[in-house]
């Protein structure tokens, strides 16, 4: 890094008169005062925000889909903003129907003692696509792979977006979704036929099997192994 | 068959008819007193069973004392399996793969309620035993099995192990389903048996 | 001329081939204009000598991984070039159970997850739900969790030592470290009953208050703790072997450490005092004299002397929540959430309708969503729930601290020897079941 890191300490950038932080009691339902961050968020981008709750003391700002990046880089750059930190990227499917599918980012800044929930709200029967943010926070890589491996969103300029919790060649669907029944779709025997016909050597990835040049650079043994379809070495 | 009846391991039985002589039986009982007491386990630890496995390991439980002294990780020097802790699908080729690496004669330990039935997990990811996978010898049940738990089935191993016999050719046989045998179920009817029990296929909502 | 069948099927998500039909190589370095950047490989040791780049796979099942991890490993030699990091192998769907589970149901499956910091978990967890549900916690149930937290926090960094000694080659700590777990094992049975997984904590309180005699065993541990500390840094901080084996080594600088989300003792070995005990508190850590060891250089030394510091550091605020220890009750008096005694339910009506309702149904919160961060011996531990006004999590979604941590391994590994890899695999302290969920 060619640019001077200043250590982050907690609550820098706060003034030195400001209370000091401290455990919340009674915190109301609804209501509440809502963090700074949101006003200036609909100062800035204006009609990308869509609402704005306080639910449980913590701010939601909901903002337009294809605008994601752009605010969460704003977030993180600006000075009066500071989010420097990715807490957590999930999503969240509602049991209603109606209710579209909700991809969520938890942000915090750490100079300046803030909490912040981004959400963008999917409607169901449209793709579910999302920029990603990893060209902002390298944290998001697995993030938005675990989101996608369960719940099927794609995040738009992610470099490697693959399955990270199952397997790649899994084929009951995603598991999170509320339509995945809980213990899966196919039979037991089933899951376990597919699960023991796959090969441990079989699941490299594509750009690994790109570094070991592949199939033809395999050992003869292996690749006859592989060739002939075998489940397991026995 | 718990360990309050104990058989009668130190003194084998001599039974001319059954074609025993002296020297076999001897000899048998030399086997298995060595196996059974240094029975070097390969941990295939995952989950929370593993850090009582490594408690049992440890200092005041001391696996050493019945001849677990070497702990190995590598399958072909090993003699007994012990799979503590949850085995997902992900999983399950890898635990087959480690078990047929191990050489004969070998013993498997299915420690702890996730590895005997698949536990409090109950879905999608967890082989729902691993008596599905690979023969199991001893079941630890448990969540986690205290040390004393997991002794407890060593030792049991240890009396199944004394009670073996070289002139029983089926015990080191690695079986494969034998079609013509009557108790030979075809995958499409396995298939049935098996599917998620009760209504729970249908459970799509969670909640109530 | 026929097609190549490849053996190997995979369906990639990724557009991961070129015109030829060959895989396209992620590259391994972006620049921030999306450019690539080629890393040179570190000199080989003998330039004259041609070969080639081996392709090693460390894991699934492994001693030294810490679990059922899978590394891939792309070998110059000894050193690594790549490293590509393979999990989901302990993946048991703990999210998706909690979805059909009650929100004091969910409660074991907090132990499971992180299972070297069980009842920190079930802290944790327990305050996501209370807060969803609107409810503070009794202030002798603030102390007791306060306890819990601390302990859980000396249990698992006491795993941590003992593996990573074991790791690097010294076998002695090790059993130090599962003796001093076994009087900490001690005192939780006694609490709750388990030694592990302990399930302590309900809505509203917690599973069962301190038997007594309790508090007496614990001045006792306080007491002793420190010196079992003293012993092994004597052993290993000043240790020629220890210090040549982990100095140097995995370094991340303060920004790619933040901007790769780590966080805890990996994030404070880096230089950035981020601490969630201090800097969003929770359970009156505000009002606790304790100090947060930050290092300057983020190699692995570092995460050693900041990880036992914090062993000292917990012991301190363990002695002042001692001192502190109030009486009263330790569960709530609100019958949403907490069953109504026995004498109450069988004669009050409305005490009775509660207890059907609890035990039928479950506590009911209202409609709402709630993140709440603790700070567990990995890490910023989050739990993410939303609930739409019935007994079971519309979804329950654990921030792991552990994940997120590892993602950072392809960029520590980098130049590094094979022997390296798993020093700095053993600094990140990672618990599989916590990564995998």
């Amino acid at each position: 890094m060619t640019t001077p890191f200043t250590p982050v300490v907690g609550g820098s950038a706060l003034p030195s008169d400001a209370p000091a932080a401290a455990t919340q009691r009674e915190v109301p339902h609804r209501g509440g005062p809502a963090n700074p961050s949101a006003e200036a968020l609909r100062a800035k981008f204006g009609g990308a925000v869509l609402r704005v709750d306080v639910v449980w003391g913590e701010t939601t700002v909901i903002v337009e889909r294809t605008r994601v990046q752009e605010i969460v880089r704003w977030l993180h750059d600006d000075a009066s903003q500071r989010y420097d930190y990715l807490s957590d990227l999930t999503a969240v499917e509602f049991r209603d129907a109606e209710h579209p599918i909700e991809v969520v980012w938890h942000l915090r800044s750490i100079a300046y003692r803030r909490f912040l929930r981004l959400k963008v709200q999917l409607q169901r029967g449209q793709p579910y696509e999302v920029p990603s943010v990893w060209p902002v926070f390298k944290g998001a890589d697995w993030l938005e792979r675990e989101c996608y491996d369960m719940f099927g969103i794609r995040f738009a300029g992610h470099p490697d977006l693959r399955r990270i919790l199952m397997w790649e060649q899994y084929k009951e669907g995603f598991p999170l979704r509320k339509d995945f029944p809980l213990r899966g779709r196919f039979s037991r025997a089933e899951q376990l036929r597919q699960a023991l016909a796959a090969n441990p050597e079989a699941r490299y990835s594509m750009e690994e099997l790109s570094i070991a040049d592949a199939f033809e650079d395999l050992p003869q043994e292996m690749r006859n192994r592989l060739r002939s379809g075998e489940k397991t070495g026995e | 068959m718990g360990l309050i009846n104990r058989p009668e391991t130190d003194v084998v039985s001599y039974d001319p008819k059954g074609g025993d002589g002296w020297v076999t039986t001897r000899l048998d009982f030399l086997v298995n007193w060595g196996r059974a007491n240094s029975l070097w386990p390969m941990p295939f630890g995952t989950a929370c069973c593993a850090i009582e496995f490594m408690a049992s390991a440890a200092s005041q439980f001391d696996l050493a004392r019945f001849g677990m002294e070497r702990m190995s990780f590598s399958p072909r020097q090993a003699d007994v399996l012990i799979c503590a802790g949850r085995v997902p699908f992900k999983l399950a080729p890898v635990i087959r793969r480690i078990w047929q690496q191990m050489l004969q004669p070998k013993w498997c330990i299915s420690m702890g309620a996730c590895a005997s039935t698949g536990g409090m997990f109950d879905n999608y990811a967890v082989v729902q035993g691993i008596d599905t996978i690979i023969p199991v010898d001893v079941y630890v049940p448990g969540c986690p099995p205290r040390p004393e738990g997991l002794i407890y089935g060593i030792m049991m191993l240890q009396e199944k192990v004394k009670r073996e016999r070289a002139a029983d050719t089926s015990l080191r046989n690695e079986m494969e389903p034998d079609p013509t045998s009557q108790l030979y179920i075809p995958p499409s009817a396995i298939n049935e048996l098996s599917e998620p029990f009760g209504n729970s296929i249908h459970q799509q909502r969670s909640g109530l | 001329m026929a097609t190549i069948k490849r053996t190997v099927e995979v369906e990639l998500s990724t557009t991961g081939m070129d015109a030829q039909g060959r895989p396209v190589r992620t590259p391994l370095a972006v620049a921030e204009d999306g450019s690539t950047i080629t890393v040179a490989a570190p000199p080989s040791i003998e330039p004259e000598l041609e070969g080639e780049h081996m392709l090693i796979n460390l894991g699934p099942q492994h001693p030294a991984t810490h679990g059922v991890l899978r590394l891939v490993l792309e070998l110059d030699g000894e050193t690594v070039v790549r490293c590509i990091p393979h999990i989901g192998y302990l993946h048991c769907g703990f999210e998706k159970i909690g979805e059909y589970r009650q929100y004091n149901q969910i409660v074991p499956w907090t132990d499971r997850e992180d299972y070297l910091n069980s009842i920190g978990n079930n802290v944790s967890y327990i305050l996501g739900a209370e807060r969803l549900f609107g409810i503070d916690c009794t202030p002798r149930a603030t102390v007791l969790r306060v306890i819990a937290m601390e302990l859980s926090r000396i249990a698992s960094h006491l795993v941590w030592l003992g593996t990573t000694c074991i790791d690097i080659g010294a076998f002695t700590p090790f059993l130090w470290a599962f003796q001093e777990r076994e009087n900490i094992y001690a005192l939780l049975e006694r609490w709750v009953g388990a030694r592990l997984t302990t399930s302590a904590t309900r809505v509203g309180g917690m599973a069962a208050d301190v038997p007594a005699g309790w508090t007496e065993q614990l001045q006792t541990f306080i007491t002793l703790f420190p010196k079992t500390i003293d012993e092994v840094e004597r052993m290993l901080t000043k240790n020629g072997i220890w210090v040549g084996r982990t100095i140097g080594l995995g370094a991340m600088t303060a920004d790619e450490a933040l901007n790769y989300g780590l966080s805890g003792p990996m994030l404070r070995a880096s230089g950035v005092a981020y601490d969630v005990r201090k800097d969003f508190p929770y359970l009156d850590y505000e009002t606790y004299d304790f100090d947060v060891p930050v290092g300057s250089n983020g190699d692995v030394y570092d995460r050693y002397l900041v990880r036992v510091e914090e062993l000292r550091q917990s012991t301190r605020i363990l002695e002042q929540a001692l001192r502190r220890l109030p009486d009263g009750p330790v569960n709530v008096d609100d019958h949403r959430v907490i069953l109504p005694p026995k004498s109450k339910a069988t004669s009050e009506m409305e005490s009775m309708i509660h207890h059907f309702k609890q035990v039928m149904e479950g506590p009911r919160p209202p409609i709402g969503e709630c993140y709440v961060a603790t700070e567990s011996p990995k890490g910023e531990k989050g739990y993410y729930m939303v609930s739409d006004g019935t007994a079971k999590p519309v979804r329950w979604r654990i921030r792991p601290p552990s994940y997120v941590n590892l993602s950072a391994i392809p960029k520590m590994v980098e130049g590094h020897l094979l022997s390296d890899v798993i020093a700095i695999n053993a600094s990140i302290d990672i618990v599989m079941g916590e990564i995998d969920r």
